[in-house]
């Protein structure tokens, strides 16, 4: 887009170089200090036995063989619990995810391609949703399935956070956009059933929508903290974040405990932070802002 | 209630100028010869789970939110509670309760700190990321992204280490980021910190959306890039800024996971900080489900007013930039 307005500039050649934009690209780099440099704190701390933690300087990594100490500590920690915990963030995140992408992706297909009685009604009703915060849903959510004895199991976190208004918003949106009538009419002439257009069109052609929700939803779901809260009281059945929390509070007033923690944390992001940076191509966050373009 | 759905989601890329020519979507004239059961089917688990996980247990609450346990007289009375009728005691409970109010601030306190802050903060490094000649874009934009990995937790977990005068590499021993002052402004960075990168990057991707030509134009009238970031990119982004703003101020009101995390170890946070903490200790740790119930009730309406004012104010004030 850029290239037609300057022809020389694109190329980095010497001259393009000489004029670097200053202002905006300290801007950056202060904003990427800032994000970034806590990261870079956790693992440098994650380097340092205990006592070092409070005594050497903060951004001096150590290399006594805290670090190696440090992990020892963690995944041996009440018979390795945390290794339980990281299994269980995998377990709903991935199942959680997949699932709500499947039901999702179905429902704003249908809402998308099809017109019905209601569907205009059901879609504003899904997308009123958004107000009702799911947190806010957590307490009610918990009585019911309480009542059902359904609560404390893996179920009891999934279930409720499948169905995301704004994956079905944004499913419906791009099903209109990127699934052109014409070829489903065509499919239709040369006799596919609906199920079948479904599954070898539209579901192929919806497919970079379907991986923004599946990430969504995946993080969405990694990072839930609330849910598991109050669904579970097991530890042999909490994620990652209820699992940190715990040892927090376990470890609480005592600052020996922390070296654990920091540990943990350090864990804890790694694998969505490798996640993010490989998959970066494949999900497109300006489906969030409306743009989608077909 | 349609606010969050249609408008600002629907339309935000869509540009003023330039989008004449564009033809409005095919009109539909796609015939529904035989009627299938597809759809049906395809929305079954969808609607079912709705109706379960969030239609079910929002009636429930307002429900319960009228009511209240009545503790038996005699002497075996608090053995079997009986629920009764409760009219809207809980409510008048939750309004007389100086507590409640002073959450509701609280909260509100961390709001404004936070949310202007995010957005102030996301679109001008979204402008920077947008501007001509800026280096480095690639890594910054990776950089700041990468808190959205963190999960809330483990971000409050990570900067409660940094705050933490014992562990502190920016001077907690000093200054105490968690007394009763700053705690809001430490609280409110943890927030700022997850979800500035995302931020930033639907306010660029809608940046990249829009008319290239119309900034080459303002070059080539003179316009300095500042200008131009200002007077023509910022006032298209604020469809965008809209949906951005609203989303903000719902996760504000819905602060829970960064106090509770920062509450072990700050004194200056109590068990009820925050409105949605208090629901928390009132249903499970006051065993008052009902008052519980009310409480989140009140806030639900709070955020639906939160988002119908944000959306009218944001547009007022768009309209008023554009003029």
């Amino acid at each position: 887009m850029t290239a037609v307005a300057l022809p020389s500039a694109t190329r980095p050649g010497r001259q393009a170089r000489s004029r670097i934009n200053l202002v905006p690209t300290i801007i950056l780099v202060i904003g990427g200090l800032y994000c970034v440099l806590p990261v870079v704190w956790i693992v440098i701390a994650s380097t340092k036995t205990n006592s070092e933690l409070f005594s050497t300087a903060p951004f001096v990594p150590s290399f006594h063989g805290g670090f190696v100490s440090n992990m020892r500590a963690l995944f041996s920690y009440n018979n390795g619990i945390f290794a339980r915990w990281a299994l269980n963030s995998v377990i709903y995140a991935v199942g959680g995810a997949a699932l709500s992408t499947v039901v999702c992706g179905c429902a704003g297909y249908a809402l998308g391609k099809y017109r019905f009685p209601g569907s205009v009604w059901l879609f504003r009703l899904i997308v009123a949703a958004v107000l009702l915060p799911q947190i806010m849903l957590v307490i009610p959510q918990f009585l019911l399935l309480a009542k059902f004895g359904l609560v404390n199991n893996y179920a009891s976190v999934i279930l409720p956070q499948l169905v995301s208004p704004f994956a079905i918003y944004l499913c419906k949106i791009y099903s209109e956009a990127s699934v052109n009538d014409e070829v489903l009419e065509a499919a239709r002439v040369d006799g596919a059933s609906e199920s079948r257009i479904f599954v070898s069109i539209g579901a192929r052609l919806m497919s970079p929508a379907l991986v923004t929700v599946f990430l969504l939803q995946f993080i969405g779901i990694w990072n839930n903290f609330l849910l598991p809260f109050v669904m579970l009281n097991r530890d042999q059945l909490y994620p990652l974040t209820e699992g940190l929390y715990g040892l927090l509070i376990i470890t609480g007033g005592q600052a020996a405990q922390y070296s654990i923690v920091v540990a943990g944390v350090l864990v804890s992001i790694v694998p969505l932070a490798i996640l993010f940076l490989s998959l970066q191509r494949y999900w497109r966050v300006d489906l969030l802002s409306g743009g989608v373009k077909a | 209630m349609s606010t969050v759905g249609d408008r600002p989601i629907a339309s935000p890329v869509r540009p003023v100028s330039g989008g004449v020519a564009r033809p409005a979507r095919p009109a539909r004239r796609v015939r529904r010869r035989r009627r299938s059961m597809l759809p049906l089917f395809l929305l079954t688990p969808a609607v079912v789970l709705f109706g379960l996980f969030t239609i079910a247990p929002g009636i429930y609450s307002v429900w319960l939110s009228f009511r209240k346990t009545q503790v038996g007289g005699g002497l075996l009375g608090d053995l079997n509670p009986t629920e009764i009728f409760a009219g809207f005691q809980n409510y008048r409970d939750a309004f007389a309760d100086p507590e409640f109010r002073h959450s509701i601030e609280r909260m509100l306190t961390v709001a404004v700190i936070g949310v202007p802050a995010t957005i102030v903060l996301a679109t001008t490094l979204a402008l920077c990321l947008d501007a001509k000649r800026a280096r480095l874009v690639g890594i910054a934009r990776l950089g700041i992204f990468l808190p959205y990995a963190v999960p809330g937790v483990v971000a409050s977990l990570l900067w409660g280490f940094i705050y933490l005068p014992a562990t502190s590499p920016i001077g907690g021993a000093s200054f105490d980021y968690l007394g009763s002052r700053a705690v809001f402004f430490s609280v409110a960075n943890v927030a700022v910190w997850g979800v500035l990168g995302f931020n930033m990057v639907v306010i660029y991707t809608s940046l990249r959306g829009l008319p290239r030509d119309l900034f080459e134009a303002a070059e080539l009238d003179g316009a300095g890039e500042l200008q131009i970031a200002l007077r023509v990119k910022l006032p298209m982004l604020a469809p965008t800024l809209t949906l951005v703003t609203v989303f903000s101020l719902i996760g504000a009101l819905q602060l829970f996971n960064e106090p509770t995390t920062l509450k072990p170890i700050a004194n200056a946070i109590t068990s009820t900080w925050v409105p949605l903490m208090r629901v928390y200790a009132d249903a499970f740790v006051n065993n008052n489900i009902y008052q519980g119930a009310a409480t989140s009730f009140l806030l639900i309406v709070m955020t639906v007013a939160a988002t119908v004012i944000a959306n009218a104010v944001v547009r007022g004030i768009s309209r008023r930039s554009t003029r």
